[in-house]
């Protein structure tokens, strides 16, 4: 009797030995999680194709409530969203890339002198910094308007710019410095020791270290300014509007035109994702930095 | 090339605790290669560091070569550190680490270019690694370049911070013998921090045995193995460790084993004086020799670890708590279980104040 339990054990594979009862559950547990991450995949993804669908529509097939799924595609909206888009994507591009631009060169100082080599009273500063993210814009736009004027900076790509270096070197400081603060310890030690100053110090050592993160950082940086448009609403009409007013500018008084908003804002979205996209690897690796040692 | 002092260098961390290096009192000559050894806290990474000028003092002062240089910062120091994790930096190729420091001292490229090549050679390392990046290299290839990257400064002084502890044991046995020999042919002064015992036995000239921040002995290998000064420095050094004991004091000796074993006069003479009833009994398990149910000292065998060449067998005596351990032929061990009996040479046992661990008559 034993002999041949020996023997019949070790010829089936351990899979075939599964209890019945307990490979149901094991089963039906697995195609349970299958399911609802299907579920929930399918309804962050549905609004975003209903986008793209509709881009391709014409008006009168847009407004339709069910959505209909079936219809002869045309391109007429993304034709006009070529034709009306072009100062507001330069003025978007601009804003962007300058205030991106400047959110690097004061955050990783200032993320510099928070972590590296930290100056007296650097959580007060930390903390000051990141106190500026808990007002909420409503409250301060009237004074934003207001030196806005004064300074005869409104309507101007200048205003946005300032602006949005402002409202993104909060975060970009507390992420560079988390980056920072992954720098070994004894690399900057070997570094010392070999003779190199900050400068050679920053250039040398820490940056190719930390780059990844600020590619990551610059692409956060890069998502909410080309995306803000509570700020260039109110201090912008034509000479300095944004992409995102370009968006609503598809919702005039007379009505909601679905189809010409779906084209502008597939559209719109395009540069963001391509960008992230192409910086998808350093995105990875900046956003898991020192997960693993 | 130079000499290194600690003057009565000092390091407090905390205002009330115990200094990480208290006092510290250390001449190293010229060209000679010392260990700092110590358990965990011990304080010598963070003398290593004074010496560096990565650390502070806080009190008394560091030389180098005659002169003070508490007060240097660590790139005029004219010394070069290998670190644990050799901190290699991750964006530049081998040959771009070791030339780094020549780099900040504005060598011209050519010079450069062969220093790093020399030492490139003196270590080892193939041509085609100068071109790659850290994160290309195996663990002792790292740890080469590491080394190379102190080589190529020609410091006056080498720090080496635990520079084996990342890699394998038989890689470190191996790169031991190489670093030591290096150290040889070069010529340079060098500091070097571990807390193997057996890295400090094989590769100083002399060892400096640390505890909580304290000097302990600094001394010859042979002289720490011999004549250690206390109970601490005689525990630390040799592997397998010193078997101790506290044993009962009687007029004749000390009783272990079932036994008494007499102690050398001048032992029994300073136990007397201060007063003592019991005193802690040191003995090398190479020290207890394993006589055929003559010895004097009675045991009962409980493990036996087989190394091959020998075998260390764990034994209980009897009437004692503790088991000892002893060093047999490894050919035919006693078994387990089986009651042994040991002889012991009255000069080969030291003796420990029970409270000060300071050693007896030594």
């Amino acid at each position: 009797m034993t002999a041949t339990a020996t023997a019949t054990a070790t010829a089936v594979p351990v899979r075939d030995r599964e209890p019945a009862g307990l490979r149901v559950r094991r089963m039906s547990g697995q195609v349970g999680w299958a399911v609802l991450a299907w579920v929930v995949g399918i309804a962050f993804f549905l609004p975003v194709l209903w986008m793209v669908l509709t881009a391709f529509k014409p008006e009168s097939a847009a407004q339709t409530w069910p959505p209909k799924f079936v219809f002869s595609p045309t391109l007429a909206q993304f034709r006009l969203v070529f034709s009306g888009w072009g100062p507001y994507v330069t003025h978007s591009l601009i804003a962007t890339t300058v205030s991106t631009v400047l959110v690097l060169a004061l955050g990783v100082p200032a993320a510099y002198a928070l972590s590296v080599h930290p100056v007296p009273h650097w959580r007060d500063g930390l903390f000051f910094f990141i106190s500026t993210k808990m007002l909420p814009i409503v409250a301060v736009i009237g004074p934003l308007y207001v030196i806005a004027l004064k300074t005869h900076l409104l309507d101007s790509i200048w205003v946005l710019i300032i602006l949005y270096t402002a409202m993104n070197l909060p975060l970009a400081i507390w992420l560079i410095r988390s980056f920072m603060l992954e720098v070994p310890k004894e690399m900057l030690e070997a570094a010392e020791l070999d003779g190199a100053g900050r400068a050679r110090e920053m250039t040398e050592v820490i940056m190719p270290v930390i780059s990844p993160g600020l590619v990551s950082t610059a692409l956060i940086c890069v998502i909410f300014a080309w995306n803000e448009l509570f700020l260039a609403l109110n201090l912008t009409t034509t000479n300095a509007a944004t992409l995102p007013m370009f968006l609503i500018s598809s919702v005039p008084q007379e009505g909601l035109y679905l189809a010409h908003l779906s084209a502008a804002a597939t559209v719109a979205s395009v540069p963001v994702i391509l960008v992230g996209w192409i910086a998808q690897r350093s995105l990875v690796r900046g956003l898991s930095m020192g997960a693993i040692k | 090339m130079a000499s290194v002092k600690f003057v009565s260098a000092s390091r407090v961390y905390a205002k009330d605790a115990p200094p990480a290096v208290g006092a510290l009192d250390l001449d190293i000559k010229d060209g000679e290669f010392m260990v700092l050894v110590g358990p965990s806290g011990s304080g010598k990474t963070t003398a290593l560091r004074m010496l560096a000028g990565l650390e502070p003092l806080d009190g008394g002062r560091v030389e180098i070569g005659e002169k003070d240089v508490t007060f240097v910062p660590p790139k005029d120091r004219d010394i070069a550190m290998v670190f644990q994790n050799y901190a290699l930096y991750p964006s530049k190729t081998v040959a771009e680490n070791m030339g780094f420091a020549l780099k900040m001292q504005h060598v011209p490229k050519a010079d450069r270019e062969r220093r790093v090549r020399e030492a490139a050679r003196l270590l080892d390392l193939d041509d085609q690694l100068l071109d790659r990046k850290p994160k290309a290299l195996s663990g002792g290839q790292r740890q080469r370049v590491a080394m190379g990257r102190a080589i190529v400064r020609e410091p006056k002084v080498f720090l080496m911070d635990e520079p084996l502890s990342n890699l394998d044991a038989k890689l470190r046995v191996q790169t031991r013998s190489q670093i030591a020999e290096l150290q040889r042919r070069l010529g340079i002064t060098t500091v070097y921090v571990t807390h193997d015992q057996v890295e400090a036995m094989t590769m100083g000239h002399r060892v400096a045995v640390l505890r909580d921040g304290q000097l302990q002995q600094c001394d010859t290998p042979r002289q720490l193995y011999d004549n250690p000064v206390n109970q601490f420095v005689a525990g630390f050094i040799g592997s397998p460790a010193m078997n101790l004991q506290t044993v009962p004091i009687t007029d004749d000796g000390v009783q272990l084993g079932g036994t008494t074993l007499p102690l050398p006069a001048a032992v029994s003479a300073a136990a007397r004086q201060a007063g003592l009833h019991e005193l802690v009994l040191g003995i090398r398990p190479e020290h207890l020799h394993l006589a055929d149910g003559s010895g004097e000292l009675r045991g009962e065998v409980l493990l036996v670890e087989e190394l091959g060449a020998d075998a260390l067998l764990h034994v209980r005596l009897a009437g004692s708590g503790d088991p000892v351990v002893a060093r047999a032929e490894g050919r035919k061990p006693p078994a387990q279980g089986q009651p042994v009996t040991f002889n012991v040479q009255t000069e080969d046992v030291f003796a420990f104040h029970p409270e000060t661990g300071a050693r007896l008559a030594g």
